[in-house]
Parts: structure tokens; C-alpha cells; sequence
């Protein structure tokens, strides 16, 4: 069954290869029919990004992929997600779009500075921003989890800016894969 | 005790061997004026498993109240009352002297008499004989303590309490996580509960005899309560997206706690009976850290509504919040003093996290600690000092500070990081 899927994801994936390689920067709704294997009746729709046109599940252990940048950083005590990194988000909202079937995990993260279960809630709301963005660009609500670790599980150990720069931050897990 | 340990067994699911470390306390900065007192080694105390007088001594030093003095200076080993020469005492400057005998009952049982004197005055302050198992030698040492402490001041000692904090440390490459508990000297550590995943926000139940906390073994925050004697626990709240900040009410009937379910971070209290949920706060802003006054009718909690985390109060019942912190760009984190009547929290400014108190009163806001990494502060039950977890050679470490800020002392393991120190109320 998870074959069939993947080839009913991999055609549908294809299809949007081909448009996106257009470099059409309006929309694309694209509807999969789903009869090749069920892969669900209400099919995927996705708004096109140029750059982005690899959608398929190889394209997430694919260095060269935007994909393979799962990680969001933020400034302290923000949960904005800043200009450079949207089109990334983009690129998983449209994937995810694409792929109805794979599921994310947002893991919001925080520096060590401040209280811990504040630090919590900060790393909740960068989550939220990021489950926001990708939800508006066509994931949906179901594909996506969140959880908060706070300054609990840094990406570094350290104590100093460069260390702390690179801990706040919203790891996108693909559970699975 | 054996029943402790064989409960506590199971929970660790971690480790053949593995060796609790001790807090090693050192006191940092004395106090000028610290009072001398004498406390002379116990008779009877040959061969006994604890030097009792030993403890109460370092007790007192511990508070930053007292000075006892080394014991090369005492001049004399009394060990009753007709023995004592005041006039002898008196020309050592100390103001009270401690005596005592250990007399063993039986196997492993002792009755622990002492007497506490004003040497000036040249009588008996107070005279108690305590029974005490083996295993409660340490236990009631430090019910001295509190006597002594509370004749002597005024005040309630918190010498026999109890402290729970975490210890992160990286075994292997893999992290580990434990919730311990201690006594109040750093001894007797204990491990409630060890994770590969966080836990943290340990908090205790007013009577004492329970942690709640929140661990991420699920790979999601969970709210737990354990019973700190049998070890059993239960699953208290698990729901999508954040489970934390529990915190006891005085009553011990509710909790208040953080919950995202909805959607945003917002404060709940939950009926502990009934497991009734009720929403106290809402609007897109972090809502956390929600902590209730001494008298149970109001909760202080942190919130970014108006741009960056400060403190606000609101009744239990929820409502208008009134902002408590205006000074510096970041306030969270507060524990109630046990009077009600300041806040201790995390203040932070210029990029230096320090603790601080706040008098609700007034609006004065003093900075009792160095910074720049400082949280989590906790009051002693008797408000004498706060707890809360620093940095020092890059790790964690924990410190308390006489809630005046004259006396400091730091408490640290032989390696790992502790930190998030919760005081437990008083026995």
C-alpha cells in the first residue's frame, strides 16, 4: 500500500515538477484525482514556487534540495519568522501540500537565557508562526504536530551569542523519514 | 527507608551501580556580624554514624545567622548541665553554647538529648530530648537546627527540608535526565525519576509528600505527580502542545498550570478532585509560570502582553490582570515569599539575568545575585533565603542568597549540571 502511495505522490509529483519548471509564479492548483491508488479524494493543492519544483519524498535526503534546510532560527525573544527564511517555509508548506500524506514535527527551541517555562511558551509560538505559514500555504492542520522544548535540548552547547543564535530556532521533523 | 529505595528502584529504569553525588555546599560570602555560637561535640558520640553536634554546627553556618566556632577553640567538652562554666565561655566571645548526649537504646535506635545556653546570662534557653532511628540521625540533627534557630531569632528554621532540582548530564554521548530530591545540606540525595528526554518545573505539593512535574518522555510535555516516599505517580495532564509550570495551590485542592490546547500558551486551574478545568487567562500573549499567593486567593504568572515577559496578578478566578513589573525589560519566573509580601523572579537587563525581589507594596525592586545566567528562584519556607540555579566554570550549579543579599553560598556536584531548585515547604 505505502508503494502504491508513493507512486500516486511520485506522479502528482512529477506533474508539478514539469509546471513549476515552467516558472509561472501565479498558483497552481493541481488535483489528483487519486484513482491510480486512493490517495485521497479531496487531493492536494499547492501554489507553485519557483526554484522549488522537486517535490518529491527523495528531494528530502537531497542535499541540494531546500528541503534538506529543516531548520528555522529566530531572534531572541521573537517569534517572527524573518524574510529570508519564508521562502523556505514556502518550500515545505508546498511539499507538504504535495505529499498529504507525510506528517511534520515542529520542535520550537529557545536560547538558555530567562526563565525556563517562559522559555516554553517562546518556543510554542515559534512553532505556531511556522505551523501558520506552512497552513496557509496549503499543509494541512493534519500533517502537522508541534511540540516546545524550550532551552531544554539545545543545538549547541555554549554560552555566548554564536552558541545562542543558532539554538533558537524551529527544527521541521519528518516523522518517518 | 530500605522501602524507599526498593520503589525508587523501579522508577530508574537507567544505570546498574550508578552513584548518587552529593550537593557540596560552600559558602561564598559570610556576613559580617554573624553570631558566635559554641557548639560542642556530643557525649556518647563515639562509634555513632553521624557527628549530630557536627551537623547542627553546620547548620547554623549554612544561614549566614551564626558563627560557630572551629573546634580547637572550645575550651571545654561539657556534655551536661553542671558542667558548664559560664565565666569561661564568656571570655571566648561566644554568646551561646550547645551541648548534648547521644545515648543508644538498642540496635540502631538513640535518644538525642541537647541544651541550648546563654552564656551571658549564664541559663537554660532550651532542652529537648529527641528519640531517633539510625536512619533518622541526620533528620533530627537538623530538628535541632531548627530549634535553636527559631529560639535564637525568632524565626522558623528550615533546616529540615528538603530540596528537589534536575540534573542534566551526558553519559556516552546520550543525555540524561534526573529529578532528585536532597536534604536541605546537600545530603541523602535521592533520584525520583531518570529520563533520556527533559524534565523540568519540579513543584512541590504543600504537604510536602509530592512532586509535580513535567517530562518530555513521551517525546511531549507531560504533567506529572509523584508520591516522593512509594514513588507511585500519576499521569496528570497530557493534552496537545504544552503541559508545564505546575504549581500547587495552599490548599493543595488545585493546580494551576500551562496549557496550549487551545491553542495559545494560557493559564488553567485544575480542580485535583474532580479534574474540572477552568481557562484564567486568554488573547494571543505566552501566559506561563502562574504561581498562587500564600493566602490562595490570587496567582502571579508571567506574560509578554505588553511586548517582552513581565509579571502580573490576578485573582484565581481569573479576570483583569495588573501589571507588577515595570523596571528592566524582562521579569518572569516568581515564587511568593512565604509572608506574601515580596516576589523573588528572574530580572533581566542588559543582557544579565539576575534574582531579585520585589516588594509588593512598594514597587522596589532588589537585585540579590551577580547574574549573567541566573534562575529559577525558590524561597526557603521560612523566607530566611532563596534558592535558585546559576553558572559557574560552565556548568550548572546551584546558589542561595540570604533574602537580605549579605550571605551567599553555592551548591554544586562533582560533575553534571543541576539546576531548577524547588524548596520544599516546611515538615
Amino acid at each position: 500500500m505505502k508503494t502504491l502511495k508513493l507512486l500516486a505522490v511520485a506522479l502528482v509529483i512529477g506533474w508539478l515538477s514539469g509546471c513549476s519548471s515552467t516558472g509561472g509564479k501565479d498558483g497552481v492548483s493541481v488535483e489528483d484525482r487519486g484513482t491510480a491508488a486512493g490517495a485521497g479524494s479531496e487531493g492536494a493543492t499547492s501554489e507553485g514556487v519557483s526554484g522549488y519544483g522537486d517535490l518529491s519524498i527523495e528531494a528530502l535526503n537531497d542535499p541540494d534540495s531546500p528541503l534538506s534546510q529543516r531548520v528555522i532560527y529566530f531572534a531572541f525573544d521573537s517569534s517572527d519568522i524573518a524574510e529570508q527564511d519564508r521562502a523556505l517555509v514556502a518550500a515545505h508548506a508546498n511539499f507538504l501540500a504535495a505529499n498529504p500524506d507525510v506528517v511534520v514535527s515542529l520542535e520550537g527551541h529557545t536560547d538558555e537565557r530567562g526563565a525556563r517555562e517562559y522559555n516554553i511558551g517562546l518556543g510554542d509560538h515559534r512553532a505556531q508562526s511556522v505551523r501558520r505559514m506552512l497552513e496557509v500555504q496549503g499543509a494541512a492542520p493534519a500533517q502537522i504536530s508541534t511540540v516546545s522544548y524550550g532551552e531544554e535540548k539545545p543545538a549547541v552547547e555554549g554560552h555566548d551569542e554564536s552558541a545562542w543564535s543558532m539554538n533558537r530556532r524551529v527544527e521541521l521533523v519528518y516523522v518517518g523519514y | 527507608m530500605k522501602r524507599v529505595r526498593s520503589s525508587l528502584l523501579i522508577l530508574c529504569l537507567c544505570l546498574p551501580g550508578w552513584v548518587q553525588a552529593a550537593l557540596t555546599i560552600e559558602i561564598t560570602q559570610g556576613v559580617e556580624g554573624a553570631v558566635p555560637i559554641a557548639v560542642v561535640p556530643f557525649g556518647g558520640s563515639a562509634g555513632m554514624p553521624e557527628d549530630i553536634a557536627a551537623i547542627i554546627a553546620a547548620d547554623l553556618a549554612r544561614s549566614g545567622r551564626f558563627e560557630p566556632l572551629p573546634e580547637r577553640d572550645l575550651i571545654g567538652r561539657p556534655t551536661d548541665a553542671g558542667q558548664v562554666r559560664f565565666q569561661d565561655w564568656r571570655m571566648l566571645g561566644s554568646e551561646n553554647l550547645v551541648i548534648g548526649n547521644v545515648e543508644t537504646l538498642g540496635p540502631d535506635q538513640y535518644r538525642i538529648e541537647f541544651r541550648l545556653f546563654d552564656i551571658f546570662r549564664g541559663r537554660q534557653i532550651a532542652g529537648y530530648s529527641l528519640p531517633a532511628s539510625r536512619d533518622r540521625l541526620r533528620y533530627v540533627a537538623h530538628k535541632i537546627s531548627d530549634i535553636i534557630y527559631e529560639k535564637l531569632t525568632g524565626q522558623p528554621g528550615a533546616f529540615a527540608t528538603r530540596i528537589a532540582y534536575v540534573i542534566s548530564d551526558t553519559a556516552n554521548g546520550a543525555k540524561k535526565y534526573q529529578l532528585q530530591l536532597a536534604d536541605s545540606d546537600g545530603y541523602n540525595p535521592r533520584t525520583l525519576l531518570t529520563s533520556e528526554q527533559p524534565l523540568m518545573s519540579p513543584s512541590w505539593s504543600p504537604d510536602g509528600r509530592r512532586l509535580a512535574y513535567v517530562s518530555f518522555e513521551k517525546r511531549r510535555a507531560s504533567i506529572f505527580v509523584q508520591d516522593v516516599v512509594s514513588g507511585q505517580r500519576e499521569l496528570l495532564a497530557s493534552f496537545e502542545g504544552i503541559n508545564g509550570a505546575p504549581s500547587w495551590s495552599p490548599d493543595g485542592h488545585s493546580m494551576a498550570l500551562t496549557l496550549s490546547r487551545d491553542g495559545n500558551p494560557e493559564i488553567y486551574s485544575l480542580n485535583l478532585s474532580n479534574k474540572q478545568l477552568r481557562r484564567l487567562t486568554s488573547g494571543p500573549a505566552i501566559d506561563t509560570e502562574p504561581v498562587w499567593s500564600p493566602d490562595g486567593r490570587s496567582i502571579v504568572f508571567t506574560s509578554d502582553r505588553g511586548g517582552g515577559p513581565q509579571l502580573y496578578r490576578m485573582s484565581v478566578q481569573g479576570g483583569p490582570a495588573k501589571r507588577l513589573t515595570f523596571e528592566g525589560s524582562y521579569n518572569a519566573s516568581a515564587d511568593f515569599a512565604p509572608d506574601g509580601k515580596s516576589l523573588a523572579l528572574v530580572h533581566g537587563a542588559g543582557g544579565n539575568y539576575r534574582i531579585a525581589v520585589l516588594e509588593l507594596d512598594t514597587g522596589l525592586l532588589r537585585l540579590l545575585s551577580e547574574g549573567p545566567l541566573d534562575e529559577s528562584p525558590s524561597f526557603a519556607p521560612n523566607g530566611s533565603m532563596i534558592i535558585f540555579a546559576t553558572e559557574s566554570g560552565r556548568r550548572g550549579v546551584l546558589a542561595a542568597v540570604s533574602s537580605d543579599g549579605r550571605f551567599r553560598q553555592r551548591l554544586s556536584l562533582s560533575e553534571g549540571n543541576v539546576r531548577e531548585p524547588v524548596w520544599s515547604p516546611q515538615e
